[in-house]
């Protein structure tokens, strides 16, 4: 039995001449918390973006629950491009890019760096949208209420889900006009009601000060264990991520350039100098 | 070399046509390139700058006319910018898009009120109303003369572009909006010299065309105004040399069509051009892609 | 919102429905029918449909589409060709230079359902390559799609379905609406106000609906819709479709009230006026198109018809001829697209329980009634 959730292998993103993720392979395990840390511009909101289906990858694949859901190789112009490595892996590999809802509805659930809350609709609205993809409706039988009952079930749910996330006395409020940090909030609330299985959370901690994202670590790991999802996340604060992460992932300049256990990774010279800069010798 | 001689006139015409539609052309690309904005009202401008020629030669001497119908079109687009467009400046892009399609219904109704809705005639400019005949085709001087004054005009352009310094803030702001405006570029001016620049190239075009079509009717804008748009995308909207070759494309296509007979299709034909471009190279012959950050 | 105010909300919705109709009913059997108000009346109708079902592209879904007079046109034609009586599709006196090609003749009901599914299909079409692309490019694109279907429309070779650039007429029309299983005709304002009612208020449900949610997701962020599972083309392309098949029917409605159809009719200005309509009224709001296009309607057509005569100019000045109404309109609709962009209703809805929750809490006495219960 496997309990590898999220599979990335050779995972190559190349705009142009410009390669952004370089060959990254990294495996997130069934109920962990994974982190993906990098300096600025290092690639990860990249790889967050190849997994989603936002972006094609150049080359590689992703799996997930052991199944190939994006595979790609450097074809057409890319072909005489391509600076990368792997080229020939995957060529014999059906090309496979979904596009991002596709990837959702499989059971993998994002959050942005930038919150994207759909600006228009009430904190229940929101929430209630993003139950539309696993509705047993079509658009007549919705349109005519004849599936009401599932209408209503979600309805339940979401109300359900907004009380666990303490979310519920805003029901009725514009979701943009929610505080900073519980825009954040319902925005993992947004992702939890697509029922997902893994949570890839952009910076979940931006902007919060170092109270804040105490309760954001723990509100994370609470998550984990009542939703049963695992979590990829890419954050910049070092406290949160050495204290709730099970596994880190650091990457620099596209490149995978040290993993394993928090302790692992501190420890870790590559980390540091991708970090703090390599010291010159004559400085 | 036999289609050639058989199909001459319409070859002809459809360089000249060619000609007038890139004097516009390069009003909607350059309206598009810095304020991404499809300015419905440039054909309707054309038309007016047509109709004001009417009604000026019925009153001045043709020497007088033509300056003064420059004058006045490059007026009507510096003020249509500046009391339709400017106060929608942070507004959403549908909304000045629906201000441009409410200039456009105004001055149609406008014309319609003025002309009684009756087709006005267009004065005979001495000289390049005259007919001529090349290869066994007769033809009028204008249509022979329209490539040319397209021609010098848009090398002008290109180089007042390339070499001043409002040319070079037309550039900087049609590449980032907000970063040129914090280096202290000042857009309004440059937004204003680009609808200038615009209306005067429209109404050197109107001359050129009704010249040729020898009547202007409220709606006589609208049909080459959406084709000039056309062919500003089809060139990668943006792009002045872009809009210039797309503009002669779709200028001599459709007279070779309506040479064969399907003059029912010579408009669908443009717009059939324009989705196959957009679906094949959304970008056009000549323009940039941009990507959505996520 | 919890349910049962909704109920509330919609009890209140039918009862103004239910009068408005009575409204028109008693309209009807006073009034002389030759009066310009149930002109102003069923155009009106016939254009809050058109500027609702292009509200739902536009407001809704966020797709900047101006091919609703095509559509209109579908509908119209279609409409037109299955309704003409066969004798007459064989005689002369509409199909003058052509041999009708369409042997049978349909019902009124079945014909306008089937004038919006051909719109609809074309929709489909249509919408394959056009909803992949972006904002302005689409607008541009839809236009050209009108375009080309109004070319397609008046091309001699198809002119055996058509009638080429000619005119239609002698098909069904309003006077040929009767009361069910009977001769008696049907009240032809009322007629309308029916259809174009029962179409809006399945557009509405639709907005409402879980589908309506996802329409409004993408308008907000095309980027997050997708990524919350919600297929961005297919979306689209059931907005598209939706909202076509309701041109189309609008477009069959304007032909019967029309009596006489011609292709030539449905050019780009006609899109613009249902744009700027859903513009008055606010884009986002239904009530708003509705109230939006009886405005437009009303100026254009009656109100402000005395500009038109130049026997109201007063000093001797010669401003008010023919045209001056549509300038004084086209300025008017500057103003309101410029200074107020909302529109009249914004992303509001009209609504009946408000008011009367307004004038409830200005007399005490019922609320208390009201809260004894």
């Amino acid at each position: 039995m496997s309990d590898n959730v999220l599979r990335l292998s050779d995972i190559t993103m190349q705009f142009g001449g410009v390669v952004a993720v370089d060959n990254l392979s990294l495996e997130v395990n069934e109920g962990q918390i994974v982190a993906l840390i990098g300096p600025n511009g290092a690639g990860k909101t990249t790889a967050f973006n190849c997994i989603t289906g936002v972006y094609e990858p150049t080359n590689g694949q992703v799996s997930f629950y052991d199944k190939v859901i994006v595979s790609n190789y450097p074809h057409g112009k890319m072909k005489k491009l391509y600076k990368g490595s792997n080229a020939d892996k995957y060529v014999h590999e059906k090309i496979l890019n979904p596009t991002p809802d596709k990837i959702t509805r499989k059971g993998i659930a994002r959050t942005f760096q930038n919150i994207r809350l759909w600006k228009s609709m009430t904190v229940f609205e929101n929430v209630l949208t993003a139950k539309h993809l696993h509705a047993k409706q079509n658009i007549f039988t919705s349109t005519f209420r004849i599936s009401h009952a599932e209408e209503r079930r979600m309805r339940e749910e979401t109300a359900l889900l907004l009380e666990e996330q303490d979310l519920l006395r805003f029901r009725d409020e514009l979701a943009t006009s929610l505080p900073y940090g519980l825009q954040r909030r319902l925005e993992i609330a947004r992702a939890l009601a697509t029922s997902p299985k893994l949570l890839l959370l952009d910076e979940p901690a931006a902007g919060m000060n170092p109270q804040e994202t105490q309760e954001l670590g723990e509100f994370i790991v609470q998550i984990r264990e009542k939703y049963g999802v695992t979590i990829l996340m890419i954050e910049h604060h070092m406290d949160l991520v050495m204290q709730f992460s099970d596994q880190i992932y650091v990457i620099d300049f596209g490149e995978l350039i040290s993993h394993g256990t928090p302790a692992v990774v501190q420890a870790d010279q590559r980390v540091i100098d991708a970090y703090l800069g390599v010291v010159e010798e004559d400085a | 070399m036999e289609f050639l001689t058989a199909n001459l006139p319409y070859i002809l015409a459809g360089i000249s046509v060619g000609g007038q539609y890139a004097l516009i052309a390069i009003g909607y690309t350059m309206v598009y390139g810095i304020l991404r904005l499809i300015n419905f009202a440039h054909g309707d401008v054309f038309m007016v700058a047509g109709l004001v020629m009417v009604y000026l030669t019925t009153v001045f001497p043709m020497w007088l006319s033509i300056p003064m119908v420059l004058v006045i079109t490059v007026l009507l687009g510096f003020a249509i910018e500046r009391a339709a467009y400017k106060p929608l400046r942070n507004a959403p892009r549908m909304s000045i898009m629906i201000s441009a399609i409410g200039v456009s219904y105004l001055l149609q109704n406008c014309a319609l009120y003025f002309t009684g809705g009756l087709a006005k005639v267009y004065p005979q400019i001495p000289w390049i109303s005259k007919t001529v005949t090349i290869g066994g085709a007769t033809t009028k001087m204008v249509t022979l003369i329209t490539p040319v004054i397209a021609i010098v005009l848009i090398v002008v352009l290109v180089i007042f572009i390339k070499k001043t310094k409002i040319g070079m803030a037309m550039r900087a702001v049609s590449k980032d909006f907000e970063t040129s405006q914090l280096m202290g570029i000042k857009i309004n001016a440059v937004i204003s010299a680009t609808f200038i620049i615009g209306s005067l190239l429209a109404a050197v075009g109107s001359m050129l065309y009704f010249s040729n079509y020898a009547s202007v009717v409220p709606t006589s804008g609208a049909m080459p105004g959406l084709k000039c748009f056309v062919a500003a995308v089809f060139g990668g909207i943006g792009s002045i040399p872009g809009a210039v070759i797309g503009a002669f494309i779709i200028g001599i296509c459709e007279n070779l069509i309506k040479g064969v007979g399907w003059t029912t299709f010579s408009d669908a034909f443009t717009f059939a051009l324009l989705i196959v471009i957009l679906l094949v190279k959304p970008t056009g012959l000549f323009g940039e892609k941009a990507t959505d950050k996520v | 919102m919890t349910e049962k105010k909704d109920k509330k909300e919609v009890l209140y919705s039918l009862i103004g429905i239910a009068v408005l109709l009575i409204v028109i009913i008693i309209l009807e059997k006073t009034i002389p029918s030759t009066s310009i108000l149930f002109s102003v009346l069923k155009k009106g109708a016939i254009y809050s449909l058109a500027a609702v079902s292009m509200n739902l592209l536009n407001g809704f879904t966020g797709l900047f589409s101006l091919g609703q007079a095509g559509f209109m046109l579908i509908g119209a034609y279609a409409y037109a060709i299955l309704t003409m009586p066969v004798t007459i599709k064989l005689s002369d006196s509409v199909y003058k230079y052509y041999d009708c090609i369409v042997g049978f003749q349909l019902g009124l009901i079945p014909s306008m359902i089937i004038a919006g599914l051909i719109a609809a299909l074309f929709a489909f079409l249509i919408g394959l390559p056009v909803l992949r692309l972006k904002s302005d490019y689409l607008a541009i694109a839809t236009l050209g799609f009108a375009e080309i279907i109004r070319a397609i429309f008046q091309w001699d070779t198809i002119g055996p379905l058509t009638n080429g650039a000619n005119v239609l007429r002698k098909y069904l029309d309003l006077t040929d609406v009767t009361l069910p299983f009977s001769n008696i005709p049907f009240p032809p304002t009322l007629f309308i106000f029916i259809v174009a009612g029962i179409c809006i208020a399945i557009i509405k449900m639709l907005i409402d609906s879980s589908y309506g949610r996802a329409f409004k997701a993408i308008r907000d962020d095309e980027i997050a819709a997708e990524a919350m599972g919600i297929g961005l083309f297919k979306h689209k392309e059931m907005s598209f479709i939706i909202s076509s098949f309701f041109a189309g029917i609008s477009g069959a409605l304007l032909s019967m009230y029309q009596y006489t159809v011609q292709a030539s009719q449905f050019k780009t200005a006609m899109t613009y006026e249902i744009l700027l309509i859903v513009v008055i009224g606010g884009i986002g709001s239904i009530s708003g198109s509705c109230i939006g296009s009886f405005l437009f309607i009303a100026c254009n057509e009656w109100w402000l018809r005395f500009l038109d005569e130049s026997s109201n100019n007063i000093l001797g000045l010669n401003i008010m001829r023919s045209g001056f109404r549509k300038v004084v309109f086209s300025i008017i609709i500057m103003i309101i697209v410029l200074f107020f962009s909302k529109g009249i209703m914004g992303e509001k809805e009209i609504s009946i329980k408000r008011m009367v929750d307004r004038l409830r809490r200005k007399k005490p006495k019922p609320a208390v009634e009201e809260g004894a219960k």
